[in-house]
Formats: C-alpha cells, sequence, structure tokens
C-alpha cells in the first residue's frame, strides 16, 4: 500500500513540476505586463521604467533578482530622455470585501501624488468600483499633496480620507459619497505606503536618476 | 459490433448533459456556479477548467483503479484531483492574469467541488478509462452548460453586456444586484424552477405519475 501511495504521489509531483516549469515563463512576463501597465497608468507620460527597492535601513538600490526581506519595491519612470518623471508604488489596505490594492504615482520635484490606478480589488460592483470610474474621486489625485515634515521623517500631513463635501486642504481625500469604505481604504493605502517610503526615498533621489 | 458501443458512448456523455445534470438536476458544485458566474466569459473559463480537471482525473483515477488500495482511496482521489487543479491555475495564471484575479480562490476550489469527487468515486472507479472519461467529458459539458446559463443571464441583467459588448446602450441601467450574490441565487432559482417544470410536464405527458417533493 505505501508503496503504491509513493508511486501515485511520485507521479502527481511529476505532473506538478512539468506544469510549473512548462508555465514559469509565460506567468513571469504575465505578471512583469500586468504590473508595467499599472505603473504607466499612474506616470502616462512614462517612456522606461526600472524597479528599485527601499530597504528598512533607509537605503534604495535599484532590484536585482529577488527583493530582500521587508524591501519596499517601487518603480522609477523615465521620460523619452532618460529624466526622472516620478515613482510609483503600490500600496493596499482593507477594503469593504477584501484588501484594495493600488498604484500610485509620486512626483518629487511637486512632492505630491499625480494619480492612482487600482490593482487588484473585490468591492461591490457598481458601488465600490466607483473608484475606478468616479472623476470626482479621481481629480482628488491630481496634485494630493505628499510632502515631508521638516527632518524627512514622515509626512508632514497624514493623507486622510474625508467625508463626501468637506475636503478643505491638499492632504485630504473628498470621499465618494455611498462608498466611504472603499473611498476610506485608498486614503490609508496611499498613507501607509507614502508614510514608509517617502522618509527613505527622498534623500536618495539621485540614485534614481540615471547615469547620462 | 460497432453500433452498440457508439451507442452506449454517446448516452454515457449524454448521461452528464442532460438526466444527470450537475448543474440542474444533481444540483452539485454550487460553490463555483453562484460565485464566478458574474459573467459569461468567467463562467466559461470556469466550466473550461473543471473540465479539465474532471476528464483527466477521471481517466487517471481509472487507469489506476486497479492499483489504488481500497482503504485510502478518497485520499489518492483528492491527491490526483489537486495535482490537475495545480496543473490548470499555472495555466490560467499563463494564459490570462485578469481571469485568474476574477476567478480567484475558485480555482483551487476546484479541488473540492464534489462533481470531481463524485464522478471519481463513483464512475471512473469502476470503468475502464475510455468510459470513465467519457462520462466525465459529459459531466463537464452540463456543468459548463449550467455555468454559461447562470453567467449569461447575469451578465446580460447585471452589466448589460454579453461577453464583454454592450447590448443595451449607454441609457440602460443595470441591475446590479445580479452581479452581487443574491443575483446569483435569482438566477438559480430561476432556471431550477423552469427545468422542474419541464420535467413534471414530460412526466404527465407520459402519463407517469407526478411526484411531489
Amino acid at each position: 500500500m505505501i508503496r503504491t501511495l509513493g508511486l501515485i504521489s511520485a507521479l502527481c509531483g511529476l505532473i506538478i513540476v512539468g506544469a510549473y516549469q512548462g508555465t514559469l515563463d509565460a506567468v513571469a512576463a504575465n505578471k512583469r505586463i500586468a504590473l508595467e501597465r499599472s505603473v504607466f497608468k499612474v506616470m502616462p507620460a512614462a517612456k522606461s521604467i526600472a524597479e528599485f527597492v527601499a530597504t528598512p535601513d533607509g537605503k534604495v538600490a535599484e532590484l536585482n533578482g529577488n527583493s530582500p526581506a521587508g524591501a519596499q519595491r517601487f518603480f522609477a519612470a523615465y521620460g523619452a530622455d532618460g529624466k526622472l518623471l516620478g515613482v510609483a508604488a503600490e500600496g493596499s489596505a482593507k477594503g469593504y470585501a477584501d484588501s484594495v490594492r493600488i498604484m500610485f504615482g509620486y512626483d518629487p520635484e511637486g512632492k505630491h501624488i499625480t494619480g492612482i490606478g487600482v490593482v487588484a480589488m473585490r468591492e461591490t460592483p457598481g458601488i465600490g468600483d466607483k473608484i475606478i470610474t468616479d472623476a470626482a474621486f479621481l481629480a482628488n489625485f491630481e496634485a494630493l499633496d505628499a510632502k515631508l515634515n521638516a527632518d524627512l521623517s514622515a509626512l508632514a500631513n497624514e493623507i486622510r480620507t474625508v467625508k463626501h463635501g468637506t475636503k478643505k486642504d491638499a492632504w485630504q481625500i473628498d470621499a465618494i459619497s455611498g462608498a466611504t469604505i472603499t473611498s476610506r481604504a485608498v486614503g490609508k493605502a496611499i498613507n501607509d505606503a507614502a508614510q514608509t517610503l517617502l522618509p527613505k526615498l527622498v534623500p536618495n533621489l539621485e540614485t534614481l536618476r540615471k547615469p547620462a | 459490433m460497432k453500433q452498440p458501443v457508439l451507442i452506449s458512448n454517446m448516452e454515457e456523455f449524454m448521461e452528464g448533459v442532460w438526466k444527470q445534470n450537475p448543474v440542474f438536476v444533481m444540483v452539485l458544485g454550487m460553490c463555483p456556479t453562484l460565485a464566478v458566474t458574474v459573467s459569461t466569459l468567467n463562467a466559461l473559463s470556469m466550466g473550461l477548467a473543471t473540465a479539465f480537471v474532471l476528464i483527466a482525473s477521471c481517466g487517471l483515477v481509472s487507469l489506476l483503479r486497479k492499483v489504488i488500495p481500497k482503504e485510502v482511496r478518497i485520499a489518492t482521489y483528492i491527491l490526483i484531483i489537486a495535482t490537475f487543479v495545480t496543473a490548470v491555475d499555472y495555466a490560467i495564471q499563463a494564459i490570462s492574469l485578469a481571469l485568474y484575479d476574477a476567478l480567484g480562490a475558485f480555482i483551487q476550489l476546484i479541488v473540492v467541488n464534489c462533481i470531481i469527487l463524485g464522478r471519481a468515486e463513483a464512475h471512473a472507479s469502476k470503468n475502464p478509462p475510455l468510459p470513465a472519461m467519457i462520462n466525465a467529458a459529459g459531466m463537464s459539458a452540463g456543468f459548463t452548460i449550467g455555468l454559461l446559463a447562470l453567467g449569461t443571464v447575469r451578465e446580460i441583467l447585471g452589466a448589460g453586456t454579453l461577453l464583454g459588448f454592450s447590448l443595451f446602450g449607454p441609457q440602460f441601467q443595470p441591475w446590479v444586484i445580479m452581479l452581487l450574490p443574491p443575483g446569483g441565487f435569482f438566477v438559480l432559482g430561476g432556471w431550477l424552477l423552469l427545468f422542474a417544470w419541464y420535467e413534471k410536464r414530460k412526466q404527465g405527458r407520459l402519463g407517469g405519475e407526478v411526484q411531489h417533493v
């Protein structure tokens, strides 16, 4: 009995390894395309992108191979002349149904968020998915303030989602009426990611600029 | 000699498509049926993924039916089914990540789809590979038809589109509820009602006693 079971398990293992090897390249290519597409969405002017990691000790380095543990991955976007246009990073927060994963663009010159795109979410169709289509909501992110404080340790003003119609400051996000939980998740996702990434990124901006 | 075999193969196939349709007659595999049928494309992909797992695992179970020790047969079936599910999981990731995200956990959950385990235990473990696979193909076709029946209705009513193409123009206000879980139950209930009504009428025509359930 043991021998039979062992044999069947070995056969199954063989099939799985075969399937994994056979699809590995296509899956990796697909994931890269999906990720690049979401980067280009928040950085429409970009001509090329490069992937970087920000490590917990405050360093920034170009990603080669696997990212080290605890590191935050982000993308630098370059224009046709190789000039650094901005940075795109991913953030996620709990929404209504599941975590909402968004990609946001950051402009180091203007020190503000330039746009967002949804990477993955399972929010209610017709309600939560307004964060993709609602033009008034998306306008929040065209110049969302993300300045750092004086000693570059955190954002000067926490990015927050406020109740629909009560937005006063440039770092606030006006929630979609009826989709407050999802709107809040977007704000929290950006804030969490920006709070950890930007203090490491801003002092190291030179690393991102391509050697001409 | 050839003729009877052909007929029985056809019957074997039609068993799952119509007489024992897994969705409408046996009401099995409701979890993916209700969860992924928000669009025709999702329903079709789920049907095809399940079909591959069902046919491949029934074929393998049937091939190994004489070596599998009786005491651990269920564990062995699950192992075989899980293997093919993993293969399908990789294949869908390779074909389209968007589709993979849309189907979500329900690809992995094919492992516990009772249609597959049921077929392995009730049919494949007792029959030679060819009939077992034909029977599995019929069941898969029946399951896919069931998913499509739900997916098409839910997509048309819930989004006003069919396979992504707009049907009614921009002034159509979609019934979002059809895309939400309750909509799945509504549409499934509607189809089951239709099937039950049809069966009852057929029985009445044949003069048989109408069964009350």
